[in-house]
């Protein structure tokens, strides 16, 4: 087994898409975060799973970017019922995420099997989005990822003193005469696009992975928004990198739960060791007052 | 969206009446009625506590004159415009619970949030604003910890970097839902005297208060609430034995003294 | 012996029963996704108790894996109160990277462990009667029946000698701490009994679809009740349905079972969430209707009252100028006052509307003891 792969240019692109959709997912995933939205995500990447396969159904084509509008669509639904069930029902947000997702997610399996009938199927690889298989995108797939996180980071960047007060303190924002919904409906389409992205590498089943953990790592290292954002992209961009490179390596893996694993492993490592904030350090002194952390 | 799109800073007319007029106002919370048939004015320039027992609606009024709240019958006019019209004149402290002092941001980051509603969109805070909400923080007493995280900060210190950053809002009316509520004796000396320099600004203050014994001695008007506007005026006039039995019951029978 | 659709639909059937029973306590404790972190982790605890026992049969397993959803829970809870993160990015940490664990030695075959990824997300139901329970020479069944029955006899017996105590401790931890119950053994006790029941129904739906099976018969009982005892007896019922009845919806479309089944739970919810008699949108929007009416009614005496007697009554209780006042429609305020004549709260005088004695003292009665003073204008 060589390292000669590093050189190639199938490699090399992969690699990049890869990056590309870890920092976008770190980027979104700080927001989500600081929102306590993190497992919204999870609810909305496998909201997304019946989306794909009703695109393909619909249309017969299995054109990644029509996919991933059907992906996004049928996320931004789910994310959608998730609201209104916890506002006009006594059921609260766990459980309706865990309904919206487990249903959606249901759904999605049932279409697959309807959709495994079609002779043109095999070809088409919907079950790579259960997983995530990094390997098989095109240079066409990693140019669309560039021009869509280009936007997403461009969007962020002009809106970006009026999402951290949305994040900080929505009560404000409104006082403020901002408007709080149609933020939150922007950021939301961000993280749903960021989450159509990410399904290509990492799959419905692990998305909310690369959104949550590289967050919660960068949160670790700095007490200002604007250098989490960038350390929780970066970050999220290393365990694309890594996990792309690691399961291209070992072989026979899909990419997902590797790319899951190396953010998680960060995560970690980031909790137990980052200065002030890390773990190890209070454990050194039991008793101790010293606060680096807040409760609540 | 379009009053934020084009910062403006004029201020409200002056001596064109009330504040604040409200109407026949009431407000549902769910299926309860948590503001019923409220008639209420506030006078330029004032120095008011509200006050009311739990669940009187204090919290409730406040947002409803920000126009978060919509009513179910009744009007407001704030500055003798609809809520949403005159928000840029007004400043909000929201209760220091509502928020999470985790956030990655520091005090001077929160400051400026009040200098938010002046730049408009896309534009980002500049020096003159930097050198605002320092202003703000230093009429605080909390210059020397521009730099902290806010998590690391006393409850009284936050509640002071929540009035800063109302200061560096440059507002005409100011809205503080519990600002003493949790803070150290020190800390309410400060943020009263803060609160006074307002008053003789010729701003308008409605401070949400739970202290009875201060507030002849912090304000000059007061609105006693409970669900409906029981009194409000001067406190020399409303404050009385007789208005806060009606508001509390008989428990308030520590002031007829 | 029975025919193999039978024995299939015996499993889910149980296994649907099984999971809805700590499902209705997940639910009550808001802690449903926590549930969701419980079947993603024991993929991981299979996994690695596989590699101790080597045996997928053997009960060690099933215990072993069932620990490791119990741990789980524990680790959420223990990174949640370092307050490092908070409660729902503890969740979101935990288990993706337990759960990708699961995947990756699966998929690497670590100790030829005979499962696919399909099987992780959707279990082996159709499998079901080929697995059989053989007994000194004699066929029992099938072996997932016995399991899943054994689970909802467990889950039956625990909830029933411990009701109470299950009950207080769901609802008011700090009550059953004083009443001798302590609430953390209650709490691993509901977690041991989920993740043993998640560990076995895993088998038969798949790892995410257990999530349905545990949340959706719950969720959807809520709706339908406002008692603990009939919306445990309804979650297991709705857990039969949703089994059988996604059952037949595979069967009759050819569609992945496990997936049919999310999908008729989801129906399920769905009709409750309209159509549920008091917290159905459909009944809740008639209630809104009107109580908005009633209100109105109500809020009517009460503006009277406020003006009566002072120099702007002819202006405010006039009813020609009464909708500009209260900003209501004038058809809704014609609408309002006809019920509140008809009630006897309020007579008209000309154009002026006076309150009888029985509005006022319907309009004591709402405005209660307190604050019942008309209002003070300054003086």
């Amino acid at each position: 087994m060589g390292f000669g792969f590093l050189m190639d240019p199938t490699f090399r692109l992969v690699a990049t898409g890869s990056a590309l959709i870890g920092a976008v997912g770190g980027v979104l995933g700080t927001f989500a975060l600081l929102r306590r939205q993190s497992l919204l995500g999870d609810a909305m990447s496998h909201a997304a799973l019946p989306g794909i396969v009703l695109a393909f159904l619909l249309t017969g084509s299995r054109d990644l970017p029509l996919l991933l509008v059907g992906a996004s669509l049928s996320a931004w639904l789910g994310a959608l019922l998730v609201v209104l069930i916890t506002h006009r029902s006594r059921i609260r947000p766990d459980a309706a995420l865990g309904l919206v997702l487990s249903v959606f997610f249901g759904i999605g399996m049932a279409l697959l099997t309807v959709a495994q009938r079609r002779p043109t199927a095999a070809q088409a690889g919907l079950e790579r989005f259960l997983f995530g298989q990094a390997a098989v995108m095109l240079p066409q797939d990693v140019e669309g990822i560039a021009r869509t996180a280009a936007l997403i980071f461009l969007l962020i960047f002009l809106f970006w003193k009026e999402f951290k007060v949305l994040a900080f303190d929505p009560a404000f924002a409104a006082a403020m005469g901002l408007p709080v919904m149609a933020l939150d409906i922007l950021l939301t389409t961000l993280t749903v696009l960021a989450i159509a992205l990410g399904l290509q590498a990492v799959g419905v089943v692990l998305t909310s992975a690369v959104l949550v953990a590289p967050a919660a790592a960068a949160r670790q290292w700095t007490n200002r928004l604007e250098r989490m954002v960038i350390l929780a992209g970066g970050l999220g961009a290393l365990s694309g990198v890594l996990g792309t490179l690691l399961s291209t390596w070992i072989g026979r893996l899909p990419t997902g739960p590797v790319i899951a694993l190396c953010a998680s492993g960060i995560a970690l490592f980031s909790l137990l060791f980052a200065p002030r904030r890390g773990l190890a350090w209070t454990v050194k002194s039991p008793g101790g007052k010293r606060r680096a952390g807040p409760s609540g | 969206m379009a009053p934020f799109l084009f910062a403006r800073r004029e201020p409200p007319a002056p001596g064109a009446g009330p504040v604040i007029e409200v109407t026949d106002l009431t407000v549902m919370y769910g299926d309860r009625p948590v503001l019923w048939d409220v008639d209420w004015e506030v006078p330029a320039g004032v120095l008011m506590a509200v006050v009311g027992p739990n669940g009187a609606g204090k919290t409730t009024l406040l947002r409803t004159i920000l126009g978060l709240v919509r009513p179910v019958a009744g009007s407001i006019a704030v500055f003798g415009r609809p809520p949403a019209e005159a928000r840029r004149w007004i400043a909000y402290v929201p209760q220091r619970t509502a928020v999470d002092w985790d956030f990655p941001a520091t005090v001077l980051d929160v400051v400026l949030m009040g200098r938010y509603r002046h730049l408009g969109w896309v534009r980002r805070p500049g020096a003159q604003d930097r050198e605002r909400a320092l202003e703000a923080l230093a009429q605080v007493g909390m210059v020397h910890l521009a730099h902290r995280q806010i998590g690391q900060l006393s409850v009284g210190q936050q509640q002071r970097v929540f009035v800063a950053r109302a200061l560096a809002q440059d507002a005409w009316l100011y809205l503080m839902d519990e600002p003493f509520a949790g803070v150290d004796a020190t800390t309410e000396q400060a943020l009263i005297e803060v609160l006074r320099g307002l008053k003789a600004a010729g701003r308008t203050v409605i401070v949400v208060h739970h202290d009875l014994q201060t507030v002849p001695l912090y304000f000059d008007w007061v609105t006693l609430l409970n669900v409906r506007c029981v009194a409000w005026g001067p406190v020399t006039a409303v404050f009385t034995a007789d208005y806060l039995r009606q508001t509390y019951g008989e428990r308030a029978s520590i002031l007829s003294g | 012996m029975l025919a193999p659709q039978v024995e299939i639909m015996l499993v889910a059937a149980l296994a649907g029963a099984a999971c809805a029973l700590p499902g209705v306590f997940l639910f009550l404790r808001r802690m449903s996704l926590v549930g969701d972190a419980i079947s993603h982790a024991i993929l991981f605890g299979i996994v690695a108790a596989f590699l101790i026992v080597r045996d997928l049969r053997s009960p060690w397993l099933m215990i072993g894996a069932a620990g490791t959803g119990v741990l789980t829970a524990v680790a959420v809870d223990a990174l949640r109160r370092t307050g490092r993160v908070k409660e729902d990015a503890a969740l979101g940490l935990v288990f993706p990277a337990l759960f990708s664990l699961g995947v990756v030695g699966i998929a690497r075959g670590v100790g030829n462990i005979h499962l696919d990824l399909d099987a992780v997300l959707l279990g082996e139901l159709a499998f079901a009667p080929f697995d059989r329970l053989i007994w000194g020479g004699w066929d029992l069944g099938p072996r997932g029946a016995w399991v899943m029955g054994g689970l909802l006899i467990l889950n039956l017996i625990l909830i029933l000698t411990l009701y109470k105590e299950f009950m207080l401790s769901s609802f008011d931890p700090d009550l059953a701490a004083i009443s001798g119950f302590p609430p953390a053994v209650l709490h691993n006790l509901l977690m041991g009994m989920t993740a043993l029941t998640v560990v076995a129904a895993f088998d038969v739906v798949g790892v995410v679809l257990v999530v349905a099976m545990l949340v959706v018969p719950a969720a959807t009982a809520a709706l339908l009740t406002d008692r603990l005892a009939p919306m445990l007896g309804l979650s297991v019922l709705l857990g039969l349905l949703m089994a059988l009845g996604g059952y037949g919806l595979a069967y009759a479309l050819d569609l992945s079972i496990a997936g049919s089944m999310a999908t008729v739970g989801g129906i399920l919810f769905a009709l409750a969430f309209l159509g549920a008699p008091a917290h159905g949108l459909i009944a809740q929007a008639r209630q809104a209707a009107r109580r908005r009416e009633r209100l109105a009614q109500q809020m009517l005496v009460i503006h009277l009252l406020s003006h009566e007697g002072t120099e702007a009554e002819r202006e405010e209780n006039c009813i020609r100028t009464l909708p500009a006042h209260l900003r209501w429609d004038p058809a809704f305020a014609e609408r309002v006052i006809d019920r509140a004549e008809r009630a006897g709260w309020v007579v008209r005088e000309g154009d002026l509307l006076r309150v009888t004695e029985a509005g006022r003292q319907a309009a004591q009665e709402i405005l209660g003891a307190n604050g019942g003073a008309p209002s003070h204008p300054p003086s």
